[in-house]
C-alpha cells in the first residue's frame, strides 16, 4: 500500500490528527514553561533569556515552520474529518441520548477545535505576528513582557483568553489520550498512566496559561517600565 | 420481582421500503406484562395491527436468546435501550412503568440503509468479514490437538473478542457510525492466535479497506461503542486494531 492510501483511510486520517495532536502537546509543554517564567521574581531576566533564545535561534524558527503546518494540518484534517464523520449517517435519530455511553467533550472535539482555532487567530494577531513583523523590519523583537501587560489590561480580551483556554483543557481531555490510543500505544498496561498525565496535563498547562493575562490584568506582576533593558 | 401489567405508548419509525421517507407512527398498547421481553411487546402489537388490518412492524430478531445479534432497535436513543450489555431480544419490560412512552426507530447509518422499518441491511459487516476474517488451514489429516502451544492471556483475550456477535450497536451508538469496534474484534481475534499469522498483514489492511467502501465513519475514541456493546467487547481491541495497521503499513508487508 502506498503512503499515501495509508494516511487517507479513515485509520490514516486519524493518524494525522494523533500525530499533529502529540506534537502540539509537546509544543505546548515548551511554550507553557518558557511564558510561566514571567512569574519568576528575577527582574523577568530568565522569561526574556528563553522568549530571545527561542525567538532569535535558526533551529527554533525551522521548528516554528512545522509546528505551523502541524496546526494547519491538525485544523485541515479534523474539520474534513468532522464533516466526513457526519455524512456517515444522513438520517438523524430522533431521540439520541448521547451522555449515556460518552462524555459531551469526547463528541464535541470539532466544537471544541474550532473555539481554540478562533482564540489562536487572535491570539496570533495580538502576539506573534507583530513580532515576527517587526523582527522582519527591523531586526528586533518587541518587549513581549510589555505587550502582555498592555494587552491584557482589557477585561474583555482577558475573558476571551479564559474562555479559550477552557476550551483547550476540554479538548485535552479527550484528546491527549484519544492520540495515543489512534497511535496504538494506549494498552491495558499503559491507560491508566496515559490518562493519569492526560487528566494533569489538561487542567494544569491551561491553568497556567490562564494565570498570565489574569496576573496582568489585576496587576500582581511587576510592571515592564519597573525592569532596565536587557541588553540582547 | 412483583409482577405488574402496563399500558404504553410507542412511537415506533415506520417505512415501506429503502426508497421511502418514513416517518413515526404513535401505537398505544394495553395491559403488558413487566415479565415481557420488549420483542415479546412488539408482538402484541403486531397481533393488535393484523387483527385491525394494518401492516405489521419488521423488524430483524432471530435467536431471542442474546447471540444472534439480529435483534436492532434504537430504544429512547440508545441502540438495545437501556440495559448495560443486553440485546433487546433480552431487554424486559419490568425496566418500564405505565403510562411511559417509548421511541424505537432503526439503526442509523449510510452503511446501513433501513430495508423496511426497523430492519435495516448490515450486509455491509458479511462483506467486511469477506475481505479478510478467514485463516489459511493446511488440508489433509487434523492435527494432534495441543500441537499449537497458544498462552492462556493470548486465547482468552481472543475468546473475548471472538464474542462480537456482529449486531451494528457500535455503529448506531457511534456518532460517527464508525465500525471500529466490530473490525477490532474481527482482526483481534485472528491477530493473536498463530492460525492467524499468515493473513495478518493483508487482512487488517484489506478489512480497514472494506470497511471504508462501506460508507462507515472514522474513529474519534469517544468509547460510546464499548459502552453499547451487548458482548463488552473493548475498546482495547481498538487499540489494537490501530497498531496492527500501523505495523502493516509500515512494514510494506501488506500486499
Ligand atoms: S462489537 Fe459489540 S456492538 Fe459491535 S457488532 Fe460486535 S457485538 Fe455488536
Ligand atoms: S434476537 Fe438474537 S440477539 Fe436478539
Amino acid at each position: 500500500m502506498n503512503w499515501k492510501h495509508a494516511f487517507t483511510s479513515s485509520i490514516g486520517k486519524k493518524l494525522v490528527m494523533g500525530i499533529t495532536g502529540i506534537s502540539l502537546i509537546a509544543f505546548l509543554c515548551v511554550h507553557v514553561y518558557v511564558n510561566a517564567l514571567i512569574f519568576v521574581p528575577d527582574g523577568y531576566h530568565k522569561y526574556e533569556v528563553a522568549a530571545h533564545f527561542l525567538g532569535s535561534n535558526p533551529l527554533t524558527r525551522i521548528a516554528e515552520i512545522g509546528l505551523l503546518l502541524g496546526i494547519i494540518l491538525h485544523i485541515v484534517q479534523g474539520l474534513m474529518l468532522w464533516s466526513q464523520n457526519r455524512s456517515k449517517r444522513p438520517v438523524k435519530y430522533a431521540v439520541y441520548d448521547g451522555k449515556a455511553n460518552s462524555t459531551w467533550y469526547s463528541r464535541s472535539m470539532g466544537l471544541l477545535g474550532t473555539l481554540i482555532l478562533i482564540f489562536l487567530v487572535l491570539h496570533l494577531a495580538h502576539f506573534w505576528a507583530p513580532n515576527r513583523w517587526q523582527q522582519l523590519t527591523t531586526g528586533h523583537e518587541r518587549n513581549l513582557y510589555a505587550e502582555m501587560e498592555a494587552i491584557f489590561q482589557n477585561g474583555i480580551v482577558v475573558i476571551v483568553y479564559i474562555l479559550g483556554c477552557i476550551s483547550l483543557a476540554w479538548h485535552l481531555m479527550h484528546g491527549f489520550w484519544s492520540a495515543f490510543q489512534t497511535l496504538g500505544l494506549s494498552t491495558a498496561k499503559y491507560r491508566p498512566i496515559i490518562n493519569g498525565i492526560g487528566i494533569a496535563f489538561s487542567i494544569l498547562v491551561p491553568l497556567l496559561f490562564i494565570a498570565m493575562p489574569v496576573a496582568f490584568y489585576f496587576g500582581w506582576l511587576p510592571p515592564a517600565a519597573s525592569f532596565t533593558e536587557v541588553a540582547h | 420481582m412483583e409482577h405488574y401489567n402496563m399500558n404504553l405508548t410507542l412511537k415506533v419509525w415506520r417505512q415501506k421500503n429503502a426508497q421511502d421517507k418514513g416517518g413515526f407512527e404513535t401505537y398505544q398498547v394495553k395491559d403488558i406484562s413487566s415479565e415481557m421481553s420488549f420483542l415479546e411487546m412488539f408482538d402484541v402489537l403486531n397481533e393488535q395491527l393484523i387483527n385491525e388490518g394494518k401492516e405489521p412492524i419488521t423488524f430483524d430478531h432471530d435467536c431471542r436468546e442474546g447471540i444472534c445479534g439480529a435483534c436492532s432497535m434504537h430504544i429512547n436513543g440508545r441502540p438495545h435501550g437501556p440495559w448495560g450489555q443486553t440485546t433487546t431480544c433480552q431487554l424486559h419490560m419490568r425496566e418500564y412503568k405505565n403510562g411511559d412512552t417509548i421511541v424505537v426507530e432503526p439503526w442509523r447509518a449510510k452503511a446501513f440503509p433501513v430495508i423496511k422499518d426497523l430492519m435495516v441491511d448490515r450486509t455491509a459487516f458479511d462483506r467486511i468479514i469477506q475481505s479478510g476474517g478467514y485463516i489459511s488451514v493446511d488440508t489433509g489429516n487434523a492435527q494432534d490437538a495441543n500441537n499449537l502451544p497458544i498462552n492462556k492471556d493470548k486465547a482468552d483475550e481472543s475468546f473475548a473478542a471472538a464474542a462480537c456477535i456482529g449486531c451494528g450497536a457500535c455503529v448506531a451508538a457511534c456518532k460517527n457510525a464508525s465500525a471500529m469496534l466490530f473490525l477490532s474484534a474481527k482482526v483481534s481475534h485472528l491477530a493473536l492466535l498463530p492460525q492467524g499469522e499468515v493473513e495478518r498483514k493483508t487482512r487488517v489492511v484489506n478489512m480497514v479497506d472494506q470497511m471504508d467502501k462501506e460508507g462507515f465513519g472514522s474513529c474519534t475514541n469517544t468509547e460510546a461503542c464499548e459502552a453499547e456493546c451487548p458482548k463488552g467487547i473493548s475498546v482495547l481491541n481498538i487499540r489494537r486494531l490501530n497498531a496492527e495497521y500501523i505495523g502493516a503499513i509500515m512494514s510494506g508487508d501488506d500486499k
